[in-house]
């Protein structure tokens, strides 16, 4: 039987060649990386595994946050695009050390920090979170009533598209940002059905259409946002908020909480490597400085880290303060 | 002779002296009950459920997140076996992060550097392969650096090496247990049908909640896809050795184990080898996807790409996989021949000049795997060489422009198309009593699959139904289904054409084999730049996703009609147009009903990952219970449903298609020489599915 041999023989080589290639390859240790381990040692940062939810304010702080422990605290920063529920649960189970910008998301840290006990509040950034309703400026001067929700089923014809089955369409962003708008269509009565953008680009790109060609649009929006400075968006009145009645998700009739947008971090994390969680308690800026930092990402098309590296160099003061 | 009379023509021709045929009048007869259905019980009973509701099934799903959320770090279940799964994959895919991307220390270098792994895989290439395969790893290796995409490559490249690997320890024993006992096939064949029709998506989020988010779920998810095909190869590789071999080597009175291994798997090694290299492919496909649930690799920049409208970014990463993708392809399938041409090769001069070189080049890798671990040029790839960045920037120029000026087309023909043709049969689907839709569907798949397939649609659309999202996959069926026409229209006129021209076949093959190496959503991109997000888009994509192997199935079809009946057609006087109506595409049928059956699982596959642009439906509802926690429970209910639609489409194209296969005159190839068509081309999505296709009657 030759051809059993052969492939025995071939096999045998190929064990052969395997172990040698693995000998050359663990036999002699990587002089690079335990040459340069005294650097790594001599800073007690170490790596830190930040969630990277994709709204370009989470972009914008995540990419300062990286920018100053990198360069000032020699830490290692892996960025991990995870949406933002996701993130919360690789809190839980370790993969995740941090969160830079949290929208209330009232549930998850009742899981997380309450209950289980994986996770803290790592303080404010410092900006103002307001989710809400919003129709392009041209719209809400041709229709001035347009900005209360109790008339807007006067205006749904205008607002039918292809996609939304005979009702009007209100557009939404990505399907895992903090939303009430489909509970919040069936329970005002509006005969309007919540079509989804797919991603806060999309949704830019939508109201930046729209105002352009003064169509009709109606869609959920968000403040701090550099793009309301470039179309500024008028916001829509919703049944005033009170504490609690967002509690029941299916159940919600009334407007958006104002959010105090905080960061999160694994209680792992806060213990293991100090100076990167001391560094993420005391982040703190304004929403010009993010809208800022935004801008020149988007707009301007910086990558995050030159606009970081941007903001950093203008803002000396303040990056020292966090250092302190 | 006017299209309509050839038409005629060859239906009579086909049903003999019935005008005619039975099965198009009691479709329009189900097509009309259900138009007057539709209209006189409109929005009743259609089972609807609005997006932000959750039924109680649902709600006790969630219930069952909670708890393993709470429990995770107590229950036994998950101590101590679950993540032990999961650590033990975790461990295998760090082993080979750690040798390829990076590792924990210092300036935290892979083991290997660039240049290391550039020249150890053109080296291991030439070694398993060929001097040709060699030097296409060599080239392709190094764009992957100048594209600016090393480490991400590496990562890509590292978590497929994983998942291929526990593939191979699962899935070859298993084959070899199911080509040796008829019973265990019995048992495995369902499951892998099943891990096959699954969508990669839908199991995402339920792994996540097992084995938690990162490596060790992505390549847990990558081996339930990419499995089957070597199993199923092994274990045919094992079926189909000739009876008198294996008889003589008893004869012999070797044990059974020996039988095994000495007679058995060498003479299957080269079915195993292209089972090898189907899920080398499957895996890199998968490995993109995982990147939902924070896989590392070239999957995230296409997913950002996909989020921040940036058709650039998603392009260079597509095309890295691209690259990666034909490499691994071409070195395994270069492999799989390597056995036979060195036996047929019997100038002594060859073997030996091959060993001389071989040994050179290993001590040239030996020289520049250490030089990748002491120098650093040699380990990181220079940033400085990069023409990813300015690669992009054309390609994203190049959208806008197209965006731009063909606007007015793409709206156009987005909005026609859903107000014309989407919405009405939507409507039909969504808005009639859901017991008139049932009745319609079981009426079609008992015309068309028997009473077998009509069986498995029922209990199908009862568990839809019972976990409540009745609407929702009603509207993704209507997706599919017209998608599914689309790919076959696509598929019929490609595929007639490259059946009835070598030269056509041979100018457009290697583009169908390049677009079935691009992960699934890759393809979201550009359409999403062009017809924005809409259900429109999804079925473009899918469209685009599942015509390479529709087209390819009815190519391979066309061509083996045989010659003579071609010729003695052409010889009676019929233009080219009566041959391919009246005697090619009639006599390559059963390979129409393997193409729409393959054709609907790609494109179910796809239409519910285009819930990430604004599909809706059932795709929806997976991204959303994956990313909002009280939506988690519909989420996965939404996946079962998915299921439930691909079982129930794959039976009764499946059931349509045997019962074809069995009509006299129709062609039926046997599967092995099927195969040995496909093994040249390696491809590799097709070539597992047709194992489970029952072509032959």
């Amino acid at each position: 039987m030759t051809l059993t041999s052969t492939s025995r023989r071939r096999l045998l080589g190929s064990a052969a060649v395997l172990t040698a290639t693995l000998l050359a390859i663990t036999g002699c240790s990587s002089s690079l990386n335990t040459g340069s381990d005294s650097t790594a040692a001599a800073s007690k940062c170490g790596n830190v595994n930040l969630a990277m939810s994709d709204w370009v304010g989470y972009t914008a702080d995540a990419a300062v946050y990286t920018y100053v422990a990198q360069t000032r605290l020699k830490c290692t920063v892996k960025q991990l695009p995870l949406a933002e529920q996701v993130g919360w649960q690789g809190l839980g189970d370790g993969t995740v050390d941090a969160i830079i910008e949290n929208w209330g998301h009232d549930d998850l840290a009742k899981k997380y920090i309450t209950e289980q006990k994986v996770a803290v509040d790592a303080g404010l950034t410092g900006n103002i979170g307001k989710i809400g309703w919003f129709v392009p400026p041209w719209l809400a001067k041709a229709h001035p009533d347009i900005l209360d929700a109790s008339n807007l089923n006067k205006y749904a014809t205008n607002f039918k598209t292809p996609e939304s089955g005979g009702l009007g369409q209100f557009l939404d962003g990505d399907p895992s940002f903090v939303t009430n708008d489909a509970a919040l269509v069936t329970n005002l009565k509006l005969n309007y059905k919540v079509v989804y953008a797919g991603s806060e680009a999309a949704l830019i790109q939508a109201f930046r259409t729209a105002e352009a060609n003064k169509t009709w649009m109606i869609g959920y929006f968000y403040t701090p946002n550099w793009f309301l400075s470039e179309v500024a968006l008028k916001s829509v009145k919703l049944p005033p908020y009170t504490d609690g009645c967002d509690a029941v998700a299916a159940a919600v009739a009334c407007d958006y909480p104002t959010d105090k947008l905080n960061k999160i971090m694994s209680v792992k994390f806060e213990k293991a490597n100090k100076p990167a969680a001391d560094l993420l308690k005391n982040f703190h800026w304004t929403n010009d400085d993010q809208n800022e930092v935004a801008k020149d990402i988007t707009a301007n098309k910086m990558t995050p880290a030159a606009a970081a590296k941007k903001w950093v160099d203008a803002n000396k003061s303040k990056v020292d303060a966090w250092l302190k | 002779m006017s299209v309509s009379e050839v038409v005629s023509k060859s239906v009579r021709t086909r049903q003999q002296r019935r005008r005619v045929p039975r099965w198009v009048t009691i479709v329009a007869i189900v097509i009309v009950v259900w138009l007057i259905g539709w209209r006189l019980f409109n929005n009743v009973l259609n089972l609807p459920l609005q997006t932000a509701q959750s039924t109680p099934f649902h709600l006790w799903l969630n219930d069952v997140n909670a708890w393993v959320g709470a429990n995770r770090d107590s229950s036994p279940l998950f101590v101590y076996f679950f993540d032990t799964i999961r650590d033990v994959v975790g461990w295998t895919s760090t082993v080979f992060s750690h040798l390829l991307v990076q590792t924990d220390i210092g300036l935290q270098l892979p083991q290997i550097g660039w240049l290391g792994v550039v020249v150890l895989v053109t080296w291991l290439a030439w070694f398993l392969g060929n001097y040709k395969v060699a030097i296409l790893t060599a080239i392709g290796f190094l764009m992957l650096g100048l594209l600016g995409l090393w480490t991400a490559s590496m990562a890509t490249l590292a978590l497929t090496f994983a998942a291929v690997f526990f593939s191979l320890l699962i899935g070859i024993p298993v084959g070899i247990a199911a080509g040796l006992s008829r019973r265990v096939e019995r048992v495995i064949t369902p499951v892998l049908d099943f891990m096959q029709i699954l969508p990669s998506f839908v199991y995402l989020a339920p792994l996540a909640l097992l084995f938690s988010i990162g490596p060790a779920s992505a390549v847990i998810a990558t081996v339930i896809y990419a499995g089957p095909p070597v199993t199923r190869l092994t274990a045919h590789g094992i079926r189909t050795v000739p009876a008198t071999i294996a008889e003589a080597a008893d004869s012999l009175g070797i044990g059974r184990v020996q039988r095994v291994w000495t007679v058995l798997l060498p003479l299957a090694r080269r079915s195993i080898v292209i089972g090898i290299n189907q899920t080398v492919m499957a895996a890199l496909a998968m490995v993109t996807i995982a990147a939902l649930i924070a896989a590392p690799g070239l999957g995230q920049p296409v997913l950002q790409g996909l989020q921040s409208l940036n058709v650039g970014i998603a392009f260079v990463a597509g095309f890295a996989i691209v690259i990666m993708a034909i490499v691994l392809d071409r070195v395994t399938t270069a492999a799989g021949t390597r056995a036979e041409i060195t036996a047929r090769d019997t100038n002594p001069g060859h073997k030996r000049a091959r060993r001389i070189g071989l040994i050179a080049g290993l001590v040239l890798t030996v020289i520049a795997v250490y030089l990748s671990r002491t120098v650093l040029w040699a380990a990181q790839f220079p940033t400085e060489v990069n023409f990813g960045g300015a690669l992009s920037d054309a390609v994203n120029a190049f959208s806008n422009w197209v965006q731009q000026t063909f606007s007015f087309i793409t709206i156009g023909l987005n909005h026609g198309f859903t107000v014309w043709i989407l919405n009405p049969f939507q409507a039909m689907l969504t808005q009639s009593p859901f017991i008139l839709v049932v009745l319609v569907i079981l009426a079609i798949a008992l015309l068309f699959g028997g009473v077998k397939a009509a069986a498995i649609s029922a209990a199908c659309l009862a568990v839809i139904i019972a976990v409540g999202l009745w609407e929702d996959s009603m509207v993704t069926l209507a997706s599919t289904l017209i998608a599914t026409i689309a790919t076959m229209i696509l598929g019929v006129v490609v595929g007639v054409a490259m059946g009835r021209s070598a030269r056509i076949d041979r100018l457009i093959r290697p583009g169908l084999d390049a677009a079935q190496t691009m992960p699934s959503f890759v393809y979201l991109v550009p359409f999403l730049g062009l017809f924005g997000a809409s259900r429109f888009t999804a079925i473009v994509a899918a469209v685009i996703y599942a015509a390479p192997v529709a087209i390819k199935i009815i190519a391979d079809g066309v061509v083996s009609v045989s010659k003579e009946t071609v010729e003695a057609a052409e010889s009676s006087g019929t233009t080219p147009w009566q041959t391919i109506i009246k005697v090619q595409l009639p006599m390559s049928k059963s390979s129409l009903m393997l193409a729409t059956n393959q054709g609907l699982i790609y494109v179910l596959a796809m239409v519910v990952i285009g819930g990430l642009v604004g599909a809706g439906a059932l795709g929806y509802d997976v991204v959303a219970g994956f990313v909002q926690l009280s939506l988690f429970g519909k989420g996965l209910a939404a996946g079962i449903a998915i299921v439930m639609l691909g079982i129930m489409l794959d039976r009764i194209t499946q059931a349509a298609g045997s019962r074809t296969a069995r009509v006299p005159g129709s062609t039926t190839t046997p599967r092995s020489r099927k195969h040995d068509q496909r093994t040249k081309e390696g491809t590799h999505h097709d070539t597992d599915k047709y194992e489970s296709a029952p072509v032959t009657g």
